[in-house]
This record gives C-alpha cells, sequence and structure tokens, in this order.
C-alpha cells in the first residue's frame, strides 16, 4: 500500500506488516496454570488452561487444595457434634449444609423438628441464600470491572450476617441447628431486625441489579458467554442457577420439598439463553424470591418449643447469654445439679455419649445457592454415623466449566469460572 | 435397589430408557466400606426423574479381594469426577474410565482415607526438606 501524500515517514498498516514471521504462533498451543492462586477462582481453584494465543483449547479444573477431610472426621463424632463440621464445609452457604445433615438423621430417627424450628430454619436458609448470592454478585462485578457492586454486595451481605450472629453468635460455619430443633431460639429483637432487612433489602437488590444489567461492559461481558446447552448440563449433573439459566426448571425445593418447603409460595426463575448473563439473572430473581420466603416466614413465625420433647433425643440445655457469654442457664444447672438426679445422668449421657441412630441410611437433598446439596447418610445403630457422603454442589458444577470455555477467549474463563459460583470449601471438603 | 456389580450398567441403562422410570439425571454417586461385611464394599448410585420427579438408591456390592465395577461415564458423564472421588478415597476400580486417577488427594497419596482401616490421625509431614512425625507420635 502506498503511504500517505503527507507522511514524512514510511507508515506501516495492516497490509503491509510482514505476516511470515508470526504464522509459527498458531503452530503450537501453549500451556499454563490458571490458579490455585488466582484472584478470579474464588479460593484454590486451578485451571490448567491450553491456549492456542488468546483462545482456550481445552481446559482441565484441579482441585483438592482444600481437602479438610470432614467427611472422615464426621465418622468419629457423635451424630450431634456432625453439625459443626458439615457447616464449615461450604462456607457460603452454611445453614444448608447444617440443614441437610439434620434433616437425613431425623428421617433416620424418624422424627420431625417442631414447627418454629423447622420456619426458623426456612428462614435463616433463605437469608443465607441471599447473602451467598450477593457475594456471588459482589466478587463476579468485581473480577468484571465493576468494582463498586463488590463494596455494596458486601455491605449488604453484612447485614445479614450480622442477624446471624445475633441467632447464633457467629458470623459463620454457626452450627446453630440441632438433630431435632434448633441449639436455642432467637433472641430478643431478632424478628424486628428480619423485618427491617426486608424493609431494606428489596430496593438494595433492584439497585444492584440495574446497576449491572444497564452497565455496557457487564452485558458485554456475560452475554452469550460460557453457553451450555440443557441436556448437556443434565448429563454432565449440574444444577442449580445453571441449569436454570438453560431452561432447566429444578429446584429441589420443588421437585422433592423438605423441611416445610411446601407450605410456602414462591417462583422458580427460569432462563433459556443458558449463557452467563441468564445465571445472573436467575440469581438476582432468586434473591426476591427468597425474600418473598423469608417475609412468609415472619408472619407465620408460631410461638412454641424449638426442641423435640424426647428427652432421650433432645440436646440437654437450656441456653441463655449470660454475663460470660452463652452458656446453660442458672435454672438448668440447678435443675440438674440439686433437683433432679435423672436430668443429670440424662444430661451426662447424652454429653458424653450422644444419641443413637436406628440403622439405615438416607439420601437427603436440600436446594443450596448452588444446586442440589445432598447428604448420603448412613448408620449402623451407633452413637456414630457410620457415613457421611456429601454431594456438593459446586463439586458436579465444575465438571461443566471446560464444556463453557473451551472454544473461548481466556478473559471469558474469568466470566464463565464466576458464573459457577464454586465455592471450594465445598468442593474439596 | 441391590444388582450385581456385573448387571450394573445394563440396570441402569433400563432405568434410563423405560419411560415409566425415566431416571435421567444421576444425582450422586459415593460408597460406603463395611470390613465385616461380605461383599466389603458398597457403591451407591443416587437417581433422580426429571419427568416424574421421583428418586431411586441403586447399590452395588463389591469383593474385598477385587473391588471393581464398570464405569457409568457413558450412561451419565457426570460420574467421571464422582467415580474418580470414590477411586481416590475407597481405592474402588471403575472399568472403562477414561481418566481414573486421584481428584482429591495428592498424587502421590498412599492408602485410601476413607476405608474403615485406614487411621485417623496424624500424618507425617514434609516441610522444608525436613519429615515431621504425625502429631501423635512425636511424643512430647
Amino acid at each position: 500500500m502506498a503511504d500517505p501524500p503527507d507522511a514524512p515517514f514510511p507508515v506501516e498498516t495492516a497490509e503491509s506488516m510482514p505476516h511470515e514471521p508470526y504464522r509459527g504462533l498458531h503452530e503450537e498451543t501453549m500451556v499454563i496454570n490458571m490458579g490455585p492462586q488466582h484472584p478470579s477462582t474464588h479460593g484454590v481453584l486451578r485451571l490448567v488452561l491450553e491456549l492456542d494465543g488468546e483462545n482456550v483449547v481445552s481446559c482441565r479444573p484441579v482441585v483438592g487444595y482444600l481437602h479438610t477431610g470432614i467427611e472422615k472426621n464426621c465418622e468419629w463424632r457423635s451424630w450431634q457434634q456432625g453439625v459443626a463440621f458439615v457447616t464449615r464445609m461450604d462456607y457460603l452457604s452454611p445453614f444448608f449444609n447444617e440443614m441437610a445433615y439434620v434433616i437425613a438423621v431425623e428421617r433416620l430417627l424418624g422424627i420431625e423438628a417442631p414447627e418454629r424450628a423447622r420456619v426458623i430454619r426456612v428462614m435463616l436458609s433463605e437469608l443465607n441464600r441471599i447473602a451467598s448470592h450477593l457475594v456471588w454478585v459482589a466478587t463476579t462485578a468485581l473480577e468484571l470491572g465493576a468494582v463498586s457492586v463488590m463494596l455494596y454486595g458486601f455491605r449488604e451481605r453484612e447485614t445479614i450476617l450480622d442477624i446471624f450472629e445475633l441467632a447464633s453468635g457467629l458470623r459463620m460455619n454457626h452450627a446453630y441447628m440441632r438433630i431435632g430443633g434448633l441449639v436455642m431460639d432467637l433472641p430478643e429483637g431478632a424478628e424486628e431486625r428480619v423485618r427491617a432487612l426486608l424493609r431494606l433489602l428489596p430496593g438494595r437488590i433492584h439497585e444492584y441489579e440495574n446497576l449491572l444489567s444497564a452497565n455496557p461492559i457487564w452485558v458485554e461481558r456475560t452475554r452469550g458467554i460460557g453457553h451450555v446447552p440443557s441436556e448437556q448440563l443434565i448429563d454432565l449433573g449440574a444444577t442449580g442457577p445453571i441449569l436454570r439459566a438453560s431452561g432447566v426448571d429444578y429446584d429441589v425445593r420443588r421437585a422433592t420439598p423438605y423441611g416445610g418447603y411446601e407450605q410456602y409460595e414462591f417462583d422458580v426463575p427460569v432462563r433459556g439463553e443458558g449463557d452467563c448473563y441468564a445465571r445472573f439473572e436467575v440469581r438476582m430473581e432468586e434473591m426476591k424470591q427468597s425474600l418473598r420466603i423469608v417475609q412468609q416466614c415472619v408472619e407465620r413465625l408460631p410461638r412454641g418449643p424449638v426442641k423435640i420433647e424426647d428427652p432421650k433425643l433432645r440436646f440437654p440445655g437450656d441456653l441463655e447469654v449470660g454475663p460470660d457469654g452463652i452458656g446453660n442457664s442458672e435454672r438448668y444447672v440447678r435443675h440438674i445439679m440439686d433437683e433432679s438426679m435423672e436430668a443429670l445422668i440424662n444430661h451426662f449421657k447424652l454429653v458424653t455419649q450422644g444419641i443413637r441412630v436406628p440403622p439405615g441410611e438416607v439420601y437427603q437433598p436440600v436446594e443450596s445457592p448452588r444446586g442440589e446439596l445432598g447428604y448420603y447418610v448412613v448408620s449402623d445403630g451407633t452413637n456414630r454415623p457410620y457415613r457421611v457422603r456429601v454431594r456438593d454442589p459446586s463439586f458436579v458444577n465444575l465438571q461443566s466449566l471446560p464444556h463453557m470455555v473451551v472454544g473461548g477467549l481466556v478473559a471469558d474463563t474469568v466470566a464463565c469460572t464466576a458464573s459457577v459460583d464454586p465455592v471450594m470449601g465445598g468442593v474439596d471438603r | 435397589m441391590i444388582v450385581a456389580p456385573d448387571e450394573l450398567v445394563a440396570s441402569l441403562e433400563s432405568l434410563r430408557s423405560d419411560a415409566d422410570l425415566a431416571f435421567d439425571f444421576l444425582s450422586d454417586l459415593s460408597a460406603t466400606d463395611w470390613p465385616d461385611r461380605v461383599p466389603r464394599f458398597w457403591v451407591a448410585y443416587q437417581l433422580y426423574s426429571f419427568r416424574h420427579r421421583h428418586r431411586l438408591r441403586v447399590k452395588a456390592g463389591l469383593a474385598e479381594e477385587l473391588p471393581r465395577i464398570d464405569s457409568v461415564t457413558g450412561l451419565y458423564p457426570t460420574a467421571d469426577w464422582l467415580e474418580r472421588e470414590v477411586f481416590d478415597f475407597f481405592g474402588i476400580v471403575f472399568d472403562g474410565h477414561p481418566d481414573l486417577r486421584r481428584i482429591i488427594m495428592p498424587d502421590d497419596w498412599d492408602g485410601h482415607p476413607l476405608r474403615k482401616d485406614y487411621a485417623l490421625g496424624g500424618v507425617g509431614t514434609h516441610y522444608r526438606g525436613a519429615f515431621i512425625l504425625p502429631v501423635d507420635e512425636r511424643g512430647m
């Protein structure tokens, strides 16, 4: 191509560039490790990517860096202690792990928690779902360049964690549920805090949704990215928002209700596009539906006990907040020490040996923010679980990640990984 | 439902293709170790049907000497990682699996941790070239 007439020196244009020397670039691919120490992998996920220039040729997720042996540990602890272990698995959705575990054991025992406990469980779980999705939207927005949403998302999540802290004493890893109910009732003022949250959150969630759906960068980087057809997702075992974003109406709360979910009114949001943007839409809509469920919980919250009556099964104790933290109330201590020998023996037996669960096995799935969280609990009739197997949705969902990223650009790998929302604590257990 | 290991794939295939059952989704695949029983290992498949919304658990018992079973990855691709995990934790071999390696534990790990005869407790560690004894053997 001829030089522009006024140019004092030859100008190189695309056509005049020498092509020969660069051809070699396409002859071999490059293998690169993304992670395990990478900010966009939500923990310690390692992706072995094979790249042809900027294009991903193959992707192999490598997991296991966060393995803590919780399944093995559960086999060596009493049934009630299991709650404190499982809550530490998927650290963004502790209540779902607790709920699945306690319901599985309750099914083995053939008991059901009192109504108040069941409503509180659902209420806290749905708040947990909102908190988890807020973290998802916050971190994903950060990775794709919308930093302010990150700050807002974590701010609102903190208001929810404040309620959890009020109820259980801990922001995360609560161990608040017990086989046969809850460890203690909601403290004074918790209900009012939930009501205040219900007034605050709808507007905020709407705001964040607008903030992102009107953000051209966000839309550009998620729409049409990471598409996987629904049949393939079913084959790969993917569940949760990923599957619903591909048009499959599968929500464990609807399909096989547990813990009283059949009594609540809510919609299961489904989108057909199957891309990262649809997953975003599904999660935003799910938060609104969770708020609806929390609203119904607050309205119906019945009075009554939060533990089953059976003294052979209910965890002994009557906790209250004293001057030196949470502990057994003076009334209860006096009861077992001064008044009733049977109560003392019962307390001693249940604390040192725990309960016995009849032999059997049960698979209890629940709908966690990431999909089907299943607990396969096996009992051999002793005071310890024989086997606690956890089907964690993050683990199974990660299998579909290669199908999302292969053929796309490296930069889209970040968007796709985020759209799967893996929590490595749950993947590696 | 209990099936013989060599009939497993055929059973799952018919459970999947039968229109009244239509178990098209493999929720979970796991194993249990019963050292005192014959057979010792039990592999459990949790199935679900999107059409009928029902669940089923299929189990197969495997002998201690030869814990092998056919892979179901051809039928349910999701079994890929799940079978690798069972192999990792129990040492059960899945014939026909495309890539049967450890998944959670490091590749050079000794033993299969979720077996009942695998001791719970300390594991030695290599730290900066030194070998550090397990906690319960340090004699402190």
